[in-house]
């Protein structure tokens, strides 16, 4: 999974966000170890000071932890990763409902738009 | 003392040409400084001064408490705007010579670099193109242990993709209590690996902030607001 940085906004936002998007699909497993953070700054080419400030705040909503000698780890709380979950997928669905709507859809329309590409991604 | 850089109000004046007029700056230690400003705005100039090439008017600098000289010369690693080595040499001979000069230079780490850009170091420097060239020079400087680095203009000769190679070279080789300041006009390259950026113009800094504040206070990429700041 590549890391996507956009230029207008935050990088140490973007880190969060891409983190918890590694986590919820598994590329991260539960439990699991992190990579360093300067593995993981290398290998998104940002500033190990910016990923750390990034896996400190992920420590603190509790979706990471740290034990002192061996490193950072995924929490077990399968419930913690199903509210993160929610949470980027209400973010996604806000921005399209947002875009359909610039575009002139009302809600109904914009239901019978995904049930029909949903149909078709099935076949 | 957590400063690795710090000036007090350093003027420097050419003739009557003043190309740095009162900067006052303190960069922490840890830190990927971008000193971000367009030609002849005085980013050389700081940088020389920064390396005892150039003298101050008035004002002064210390480097880990020390005015630029013998002792701060020890620390810093400085990759200047042009290159200053021998063209006959041989790149094996040059990391002899740095060796020799350095005691903080790591000869096994500018070898495996050379190996990773392919680089042969039979190669007599008078060979390469001018983006080898370059890229001999910034393995030279990222091999030592220094605790400041300044590189003037790194990556403006060479191309995209080992442009991306030395940005990583970058992330890789400094340890967590080096500075790295980058003067650059490249900036869209380089701003995801800064933590803060020092905008520089006529000779004055006009901004110092970090990526981030930026970003959050704007919505604009630095490259973005660079543009603004110093339209034409």
């Amino acid at each position: 999974m590549p890391w996507e940085l956009k230029s207008d906004r935050p990088i140490y936002s973007q880190l969060i966000e891409q983190i918890e998007l590694r986590i919820c699909s598994g590329v991260y497993p539960l439990g699991s170890k992190l990579p360093s953070v300067r593995d993981l700054a290398q290998e998104a080419a940002v500033n190990p000071n910016t990923m750390q400030r990034a896996l400190a705040k992920l420590e603190e909503d509790g979706l990471l932890y740290s034990n002192r000698t061996s490193g950072r780890f995924v929490t077990e709380d399968v419930n913690m990763v199903k509210q993160v979950k929610n949470k980027l997928a209400q973010e996604h669905v806000q921005v399209f409902l947002k875009k359909m709507k610039e575009l002139g859809f009302d809600y109904n329309e914009i239901l019978s738009i995904i049930t029909t590409i949903a149909e078709e991604m099935k076949q | 003392m957590s400063n690795i850089l710090e000036c007090k109000n350093v003027t420097k004046v050419f003739g009557a040409k003043v190309a740095l007029s009162g900067v006052t700056l303190n960069i922490p230690r840890g830190k990927i400084v971008g000193l971000l400003g367009p030609n002849a705005s005085g980013k050389s100039t700081f940088i020389k001064l920064c390396n005892d090439l150039l003298t101050p008017t008035s004002g002064e600098i210390l480097i880990d408490g020390n005015r630029p000289g013998i002792e701060t010369k020890k620390i810093v690693s400085y990759l200047p705007e042009r290159n200053y080595l021998n063209d006959w040499m041989k790149v094996a001979d040059i990391i002899g010579l740095f060796r020799d000069f350095y005691s903080d230079f790591n000869e096994e780490k500018a070898y495996d670099m050379l190996r990773r850009l392919d680089i042969n170091p039979k190669d007599k420097l008078k060979t390469m193109s001018k983006g080898t060239k370059e890229k001999v020079q910034l393995i030279l400087v990222m091999s030592r242990e220094a605790q400041l680095y300044m590189l003037d203009e790194p990556i403006g000769g060479v191309d995209p993709a080992a442009r991306d190679y030395i940005l990583d070279t970058i992330l890789s080789n400094y340890n967590e209590n080096a500075t790295i300041i980058i003067s650059t006009h490249l900036i869209s390259d380089i701003e995801k690996i800064l933590d803060e950026v020092v905008f520089i113009k006529e000779g004055k800094i006009v901004l110092t902030k970090t990526v981030d504040e930026i970003r959050e206070e704007t919505g604009k990429s630095v490259d973005s607001l660079f543009r603004e700041v110093f339209k034409c």
